[in-house]
This record gives structure tokens, C-alpha cells and sequence, in this order.
């Protein structure tokens, strides 16, 4: 015992790993704040040397450029606001391309393991393409080959039935559009999601408890219908009203128009991240050991059943982190929008910056906005991730 | 690629110690070639032949007559009009020839450029097909309009629009090939830009005869030559070197005769370098003006290659860009 204590003693502190590590950490953190120091401080001294000040009040200046997609918005309005229009034109495209790229993805992740030759080839060949083709390229293809070529011009479009047209300008269609009794109308439909989520919930816990498998899915959605069905007629007037495209001298107006750049960035983006998360399921499937499925067949359940109930779920734990990042790559591949001219944050981002000079704020501003669509992604992946993990008991 | 370009310029402001101030001269002297930010895809203004790899255009030729004055080289750095302000204030480029339109912003502390003298009045017009029977800018009511994104443009398209009380759509794109060729492909009803460019781009249409150039004008232009705030001497040079074409034009002297010209005039001497020492105050030779003549010619000489029947073909005679003495705005102060 003595002797112990003596020879920790004797090791001079430069010697000793739990010292020398603390030092390692405490150099490291040194050597990292210099560095951002010496970078801060070289920025502000160019600045300052080039003649340029820092400052984010140009965004309540008038932008005094025009936004043609998204929500209403005028010249008139401020830089921020014109900024803000260009955050949610990016959020409207990623949501609704990670929507298509996971439903096209698993599709195809599934058709790939499929005992069918053809689909098998199919779905190979389409990762194989999709995967190896730089994504700029396909925009590139989506906009100018297919949208600006194939589609006719709108004068001659091409009308499908239902009052959808399909022309070089984009595609436009019937909508409905909220009238005033809208407003009423809408506490239907809070009450049908409140009622129809209590419904889920029981169903699911009934059906838990008898051990059965089924689609607690079905029920809510009913519940939801009818309640919003009720709500349709006991309100007085159609809370909607149907609008239909109609041809004018330059274009269609009314009804729904998703705009060339739009329909080719979404595409693009969807078919693209497609291909990757095909990938990550057939990984994230062929990563489950075929006892299972054996097993399972032999219990007697159905090939659905066996995706559905065995496979599936564990797969799932295998599946998420890497489909979170895909997501992330969607979310942050939408700024080539500018390329094909979607109004995006990176290009209402570069329209601000060229009107008003003021580069490093708004590469600031953009770099913020792409990392907070980001973190909140990841967050809400990885909580899902958690309550999806293999719960060992 | 203009995001990863702008990101980098800026990274440059991050890193470097800054070799920028009152010694762009020196700067450019020790380096051996100056260095001008030009555009690469606008036939007429600056130019480059990827067969050849020459560049060639209105604002080249102002970059070569830059260069003869010093007596130095010239490499020419192609950039979107996104880049192009960045460029200059982070010092990528000695000076910017981009078709580049001076406002009070860029003019400004604010930006910290400085604009040298007007070389083309320009003015913001639309092309449209002939076959839409579109006559002036009323009849774009409710027309999709295609532009370019970084430019003066935008901004003027709303005002317009705003002001006759039309409804607009538009379509913005990074590049001009990308937005003008969303235009040829119907995209777009109208394309807008600076009548020159228009003139420029219309050539490059898939039909070029289809395409009509509206006569309305919406906006005032004027492009030339800018630099840095923060280096006067500089600032001097490049003014005087386009004053120079000025002077050469009303005077007479020529790319031909400029080695042999002869003359009482005592400010054409003082052009000339015979006397009166303006090279010195300049910081340059006594003979930089005839260099300047010699390498590109006077401004008619310039105007006539590019933008000539031979070139563009924008008519010059009662044009803005006619000189004073002909009732245009070309005017060069006193040589003293």
C-alpha cells in the first residue's frame, strides 16, 4: 500500500496519462478559440480595410424585386419578408419531395428483393441510373428536356381529363379555394383530427391487448371523414368553392399552378434521393436474418404480413439514421433551385445580397436558415429513431 | 458553382491579410498583367472564343486600353453578375468591365466602389416573339417575364410594372443562357435585360428573326468601368485611360496615325506626351495615352468593332453614346 502511493508520487505529472489528457482537451479548446479568433479578427480587419460595415438593417429596407411563387407577396414588401417567402418555397419543396422520395423509395427497396425477375432488373437498373448521375444533371434534364421541350406551349397544352393541363409554363388544375364559411368549416375538421386520434389510440390499445395485428388507421379515418362530412352539411354554404383554370391571352389563371421550376425541382429532387433510400431499405430489410421470415411463414402469416409485422419493424432501427440524412441531403439539394429558377432561399438569398451589396450578412442569414431546417430535421429523426429502437427488457 | 464561387471570394475576406489600398498600381506592376472581371458569354461586350480562347468585346477592349496605359499584360476573369461586385471588393480583380450599371448604392460607402466615366448608355428593354402581337410594355399585362438574377433588372422590371399597374409573373435564374433559354423555349413571354445584351442574345435565339425587341426603354443604364473605394490614383487611371478614347475620337487621332500624328494644339501635345508632364501626374509614361490608342484604337474605333454593323449593329448616330459634338453624351474634360 505504502509503496503504491509512493510510486504515484513519483510519476512527474507530465508523465501521467489522466493529467496529460486533461491538457490535451485544454490545448485542443485553446488552439480552436485561437483560430476563430484570428479568423474573426481577420474578418472585421479586411472589412473594415475594403470599406464594408456589418449590419442586417437592409432588411427592413423595400426589396423592390418581384417573387413569383409562394406566398403573397409584392415588391413593396421588405428584404426579410422576401426572405421569409423563400424559407417556406424551400420547405414547401423539401416536405413534399421527402414525402414522394420515401414512398418512391421504399417501393423500390422492396421491388429490389422482389422473387420476381422483372421487377428485381427494373428496380436495379433504376438505382444504378438514378444513383450514378450527378443530381444537377437531372435537373438540368427535368427542366430543359422534359418541361421545356416535351410539354407544348400553353397555347396548344395538353388537356387531361378533369380540367388538368400540362404546358411549358406548369401544370395547372382544378382547386378548391376557402369561401367565408371556411372558417366554421374548420373547427370540423380540429374536431375530426382530435376525435379520430382518440379513436387511433383506443384501437390500437384494443388491439395490442388482444395480441391481434390490424390497421387502427382505418378506423380513425373514418371517424375523420364523417365527422368532416357533418360538418360539410350542417355548415351553411360550402365552406369550398371549386375554381377551374382558364385560358387568358398569356396563361391559365385560377384553380391550382405548380410552376414549371417547381414541378422539375421536385422531380429532380424526389427521383434522385429515391435511389439512395431504395438502397438503405433493401440494406435495412436484408439486414434481418432470413430465419425470420422462414420462421414467420411458417407460423402461417402472409408475405404482406411478414413485411409488414416482422420485417419491417426491425428493419426500421436499421433504416432511420441513415434515411435522416437523406432527408438532410434533399433538404439542402433544393438550393440548386436557383439553377432552374425556383425562388428558393438561396436564390431570393442572391437576389437580396445583389440588390443590396451586402454578401456576408446574407450568406450569414442562408447558412442559419439551411442549419436550423437541418438541426430541427435531425431532432425530429432522432426522437423517432429513439421510440422506434429495440426495446430490451 | 456562383454559390461555391461567392462562398470562397468571401472565405478570402476571412483569410486573407489584405494587400489592398493605396497601392493597386504597385500591386499590379510587380505582378507583371492586370487583372480584369469581365463577362465571358455576352458576344459584343466581352466575349471568350473557346475555340481560340481569346477574348474579345466592347468592355475587353476597355481592359486591354487599361493594360497599354501601364504597360503591363492583361488576363481577363469571367464572372456571373452575381460575383462580380464581390470580386472587386475582395480584391480578385484590379477592375470590373462587366457591362456593370452604376446606381447611388453601388456608387456608395455603402458597396465601396467607385464608378469610372460612363463608356455605353444603355437603357432596359423586353424581346418578345413576333408572333404574340405584343407592341409596348402595356400589352405584357399578365405576362410571365424571364430575367436574369444580380442585376439592376429586377428591381426596374417591379418599378415598371408597378407604375402601369400591370400584374407580373417572373422567373429568376442564376445564368443568362439558363434564363434566356427559358425565354426561346416559351417558358417565358418576355425576356428583359439591357437593350444591348438584347441585341447580343437575340442572335443566339433559335430563330432570331422571330424575336422583336420592344422599342419601350424603362430605365437608365449607364455601364462602365469600376473599382475599389480606398486607392484614388488608381481611380484616376482608369478614368483618364477611357477619357483618353474620348479625346482621341474628337480629335481625330486613330489606332492609324496615332505614331505619326502631328499637331499644334497644345492639348493634343499634352495628349501626345510632347509636353505639360500628365503622365508623371498619373504615375505613368509620358506616352501612356498614345499606347492607350495604339492597343484598341479611339472610342468610335472601339464602338464600330464591336458594336458596328460588322458586330451587333446598335445604331450610335443620335444615340446617347454619339459624342458631344454629334449631340451625344461622349465628352472628355479638359487635358491640362
Amino acid at each position: 500500500m505504502a509503496k503504491k502511493v509512493a510510486s504515484s508520487h513519483s510519476i512527474p505529472f507530465w508523465r501521467d496519462i489522466r493529467v496529460l489528457r486533461v491538457i490535451a482537451q485544454v490545448v485542443f479548446l485553446a488552439l480552436i478559440a485561437a483560430g476563430i479568433w484570428w479568423l474573426f479578427n481577420n474578418l472585421q480587419y479586411n472589412l473594415q480595410a475594403s470599406g464594408l460595415k456589418i449590419g442586417f438593417r437592409f432588411l427592413k429596407n423595400t426589396a423592390g424585386f418581384p417573387i413569383s411563387e409562394g406566398l403573397h407577396y409584392s415588391p413593396t414588401d421588405v428584404n426579410g419578408y422576401a426572405f421569409f417567402v423563400g424559407i417556406v418555397n424551400t420547405l414547401k419543396v423539401s416536405a413534399i419531395g421527402i414525402v414522394i422520395a420515401t414512398l418512391l423509395g421504399v417501393i423500390i427497396g422492396i421491388s429490389r428483393l422482389s422473387s420476381n425477375w422483372l421487377v428485381k432488373k427494373i428496380a436495379g437498373v433504376y438505382v444504378e441510373v438514378i444513383r450514378n448521375i450527378p443530381l444537377l444533371v437531372q435537373l438540368f434534364f427535368w427542366y430543359f428536356a422534359v418541361m421545356l421541350t416535351a410539354l407544348p406551349l400553353v397555347k396548344n397544352s395538353i388537356h387531361l381529363p378533369g380540367a388538368i393541363y400540362l404546358t411549358r409554363r406548369g401544370v395547372y388544375m382544378p382547386w378548391a379555394i376557402p369561401t367565408d364559411s371556411f372558417g366554421t368549416w374548420a373547427w370540423y375538421i380540429l374536431g375530426g383530427l382530435i376525435v379520430g386520434a382518440g379513436v387511433y389510440m383506443f384501437r390500437r390499445t384494443q388491439l395490442k391487448r388482444a395480441e391481434r395485428p390490424g390497421f387502427p388507421i382505418i378506423w380513425a379515418g373514418t371517424v375523420f371523414i364523417l365527422i368532416l362530412a357533418a360538418g360539410w352539411f350542417i355548415t351553411p354554404g360550402n365552406p369550398l368553392k371549386l375554381t377551374i383554370p382558364v385560358l387568358n391571352k398569356f396563361n391559365f389563371t385560377g384553380g391550382l399552378s405548380l410552376s414549371t421550376s417547381f414541378t422539375a425541382l421536385l422531380l429532380g429532387l424526389s427521383v434522385y434521393t429515391a435511389a439512395f433510400i431504395a438502397e438503405i431499405v433493401r440494406a435495412g430489410i436484408q439486414a434481418i436474418s432470413k430465419g425470420q421470415t422462414e420462421a414467420a411463414s411458417a407460423v402461417g402469416l402472409s408475405k404482406v404480413q411478414i413485411l409488414r409485422l416482422v420485417i419491417l419493424p426491425q428493419a426500421l432501427r436499421v433504416i432511420i439514421p441513415p434515411l435522416a440524412s437523406q432527408y438532410l441531403n434533399l433538404t439542402k439539394n433544393s438550393s440548386l433551385a436557383i439553377l432552374i429558377g425556383y425562388y428558393d432561399l438561396m436564390n431570393v438569398g442572391t437576389t437580396i445580397f445583389n440588390q443590396t451589396g451586402r454578401a456576408v450578412e446574407m450568406i450569414l442569414l442562408i447558412m442559419a436558415s439551411y442549419l436550423t431546417m437541418s438541426l430541427l430535421t435531425s431532432l425530429a429523426m432522432n426522437y423517432y429513431n429513439k421510440r422506434m429502437k429495440l426495446v430490451e427488457r | 458553382m456562383k454559390k461555391i464561387l461567392v462562398v470562397g471570394m468571401l472565405l478570402v475576406l476571412v483569410l486573407s491579410i489584405a494587400a489592398m489600398g493605396q497601392q493597386t498600381l504597385q500591386t499590379i506592376l510587380d505582378r507583371g498583367y492586370l487583372i480584369v472581371g469581365t463577362n465571358a458569354v455576352l458576344p459584343g461586350f466581352g466575349y471568350l472564343d473557346t475555340t481560340t480562347g481569346e477574348y474579345s468585346g466592347f468592355d475587353v477592349d476597355y481592359g486591354r486600353a487599361i493594360a497599354a496605359a501601364i504597360g503591363v499584360d492583361v488576363k481577363f476573369i469571367p464572372l456571373t453578375a452575381g460575383e462580380r461586385l464581390t470580386a472587386l471588393q475582395t480584391g480578385q480583380i484590379d477592375v470590373l468591365l462587366r457591362n456593370t450599371t452604376w446606381t447611388l448604392t453601388r456608387d456608395s460607402m455603402d458597396l465601396g466602389l467607385n464608378f469610372c466615366p460612363t463608356t455605353f448608355y444603355d437603357g432596359q428593354g423586353f424581346i418578345v416573339r413576333k408572333a404574340e402581337g405584343i407592341n409596348s410594355v402595356d400589352d405584357l399585362d399578365g405576362a410571365t417575364v424571364c430575367v436574369t438574377s444580380g442585376t439592376t433588372t429586377e428591381g426596374n422590371l417591379a418599378d415598371v410594372f408597378r407604375a402601369h399597374g400591370l400584374s407580373l409573373k417572373t422567373q429568376v435564374f442564376a445564368d443568362t443562357e439558363a434564363s434566356f433559354g427559358a425565354y426561346d423555349a416559351g417558358s417565358c413571354d418576355a425576356y428583359t435585360s439591357d437593350k444591348s445584351q438584347l441585341a447580343s442574345l437575340r442572335t443566339t435565339a433559335k430563330v432570331p428573326a422571330d424575336n422583336v425587341i420592344l422599342p419601350d426603354t424603362i430605365s437608365k443604364e449607364p455601364l462602365g468601368p469600376v473599382v475599389r473605394h480606398g486607392d484614388d490614383q488608381w481611380f484616376d487611371i482608369v478614368k483618364w485611360t477611357v477619357f483618353a478614347t474620348f479625346f482621341a475620337e474628337e480629335h481625330g487621332i486613330t489606332q492609324a496615325n496615332v505614331a505619326t500624328f502631328e499637331s499644334d494644339n497644345p492639348s493634343v501635345r499634352r495628349f501626345l506626351g510632347k509636353e505639360g508632364g500628365m503622365g508623371a501626374k498619373l504615375g505613368l509614361s509620358e506616352d501612356w495615352a498614345v499606347n492607350v490608342i495604339k492597343a484598341v484604337g479611339n472610342y468610335g474605333e472601339i464602338y464600330e468593332r464591336n458594336l458596328g454593323p460588322n458586330g451587333l449593329d446598335i445604331p450610335r448616330a443620335g444615340s446617347l453614346n454619339a459624342l458631344w459634338t454629334d449631340g451625344g453624351l461622349i465628352y472628355c474634360p479638359a487635358w491640362r
